[in-house]
């Protein structure tokens, strides 16, 4: 009954193939490319800027605004109708509480980051690479962050613990859970922690151990993404 | 036991740890938790005695009491005009800061400067808020005529300055520009037309390059590389 041979033939803890590079977007103040497997994402930092209206300001310390989008082409059948909806308001919210932890705005009162982050093509997991490249792109934009957060989204498929979920996956039919999770690299503090579906306690333990693993292998990208972009090689 | 972990001049990212033991101390852009001193930016580490410190290879402006800036007025107030540095955060030029000349009480102040010029000026006063206040009643301050503004990034400008002024000295020279680098990372730039622009590309160039070696030799010669395209 169990899952024991994956779609795509990928070892359980194996995460889809990943790539990131930093300075994607001259334009911007920092920016990020990151793939994982066939989801791929843009993330874009400007600022700290004038931040209006002005009821939004803080004056102890700077603020941080995410903002999700999927473009219309970028799922796998029907058109998706851009701009803001109910889930992406939820993502944008919940990058926002991943990042915030990490990042240190206190230099920048009243003042505005945004984060913009474009998913051109989806396929499970787009929390978990927005969050990833927004990390990068926050450092390539100068912002003192005390750590990085790397992000990957573990669960279950039919009685097995897996790692990085892709939509086939979490499609299968059986029971199915996606915990999306996002983890500083030091301190391995837990920033995002999401769930979709069913889990027993012990399979989420075992999640959880795992998601501490291979977010490991994000940051190690994440690392070389920009030491690659500031060494010009 | 103490242990240094990076080497001089290595590139580090944020929150990586730079030392343990608690024989180093935390300089700028680090901070230390329990025994260990981690990185807050990306930048270049370097160790001077026990001080660990790194320079940022990026990152917004953040005005300081002294630096020079170049500004454009924005707006123009009851005493003074408000001047955009180019950051989140706008500076107030009073009257009484702009110019040595009495002002009279109904003397319109668009005349002395409009909105849309650019001033050289001082910052005399930043506020916890990052309220700026600045002065142009200094030799070497004036408002902006001729030439055209360029923008690089804040953290480069120590680069395109060189020590004591040697780099723009040798784009002065080679150009044939007037040069005046804005702390905050806006540059004027007037001289002829295909002097400016070989200026723009230098400026640029080194912006690009900022953290490599020998930097003054190599824009040495792709100046004298691109002066020799144009003469012929």
């Amino acid at each position: 009954m169990s899952y024991t041979q994956r779609l795509d033939g990928r070892a359980i803890e194996e995460l889809r193939p990943m790539e990131a590079q930093a300075g994607v977007i001259p334009n911007a103040a920092g920016s990020a490319y990151f793939k994982i497997g066939k989801t791929t994402c843009y993330a874009a930092v400007y600022g700290p800027r004038e931040l209006f209206p002005r009821f939004l300001q803080d004056p102890k310390k700077g603020v941080l605004r995410c903002h999700y989008s999927m473009m219309p082409f970028s799922g796998s059948g029907e058109r998706i109708r851009p701009g803001n909806n109910r889930r992406a308001q939820e993502i944008s919210l919940v990058m926002t509480k991943a990042l915030e932890p990490v990042i240190d705005l206190t230099a920048f009162p009243n003042a505005v980051v945004d984060v913009f982050v474009d998913l051109p093509q989806t396929d499970a997991g787009t929390r978990c690479a927005a969050i990833s490249a927004a990390a990068i792109a926050l450092a390539d934009a100068g912002i003192p962050m005390r750590d990085m957060v790397s992000s990957v989204a573990v669960g279950q498929v039919d009685g097995t613990v897996v790692a990085d979920l892709m939509y086939d996956e979490e499609a299968y039919e059986g029971v199915v859970s996606d915990i999306p999770v996002a983890m500083t690299h030091n301190t391995k503090e837990v920033t995002l922690l999401q769930m979709d579906g069913e889990i027993s306690k012990d399979h989420l333990l075992k999640a959880l151990e795992l998601a501490a693993k291979v977010t490991e292998k994000v940051y190690e990208l994440q690392k070389k993404a920009l030491k690659t972009k500031f060494t010009g090689a | 036991m103490s242990n240094i972990i990076i080497k001089e001049r290595d590139i580090v990212i944020p929150g990586e740890v730079l030392a343990e033991g608690m024989d180093y101390l935390p300089g700028d852009n680090t901070y230390r938790e329990q025994d260990k001193i981690y990185s807050k930016v990306v930048g270049l580490a370097s160790i001077s005695g026990r001080v660990v410190k790194i320079t940022p290879l990026s990152g917004p402006y953040l005005p300081k009491v002294g630096d020079k800036i170049i500004g454009k007025v924005i707006d123009i107030a009851f005493s003074g005009w408000r001047v955009d540095t180019g950051t989140a955060y706008s500076a107030m030029l009073n009257v009484k800061d702009a110019t040595s000349r009495f002002i009279r009480k109904e003397e319109n102040l668009s005349e002395i400067l409009a909105i849309g010029e650019y001033v050289v000026a001082k910052i005399v006063n930043v506020t916890s808020q990052n309220l700026i206040d600045l002065t142009m009643r200094e030799p070497g301050l004036y408002n902006i005529s001729g030439g055209r503004i360029i923008k690089i990034n804040s953290q480069k400008v120590p680069r395109v300055i060189g020590k004591q002024g040697s780099m723009i000295s040798l784009i002065k020279e080679k150009t044939g520009c007037d040069i005046t680098v804005g702390q905050n990372g806006l540059v004027w730039l007037k001289g002829t037309p295909e002097g400016e622009l070989l200026a723009e590309k230098a400026i640029h160039l080194i912006e690009e390059k900022a953290h490599t070696e020998g930097l003054t030799e190599r824009m040495q010669k792709f100046l004298d590389e691109q002066r020799s395209k144009v003469s012929h």
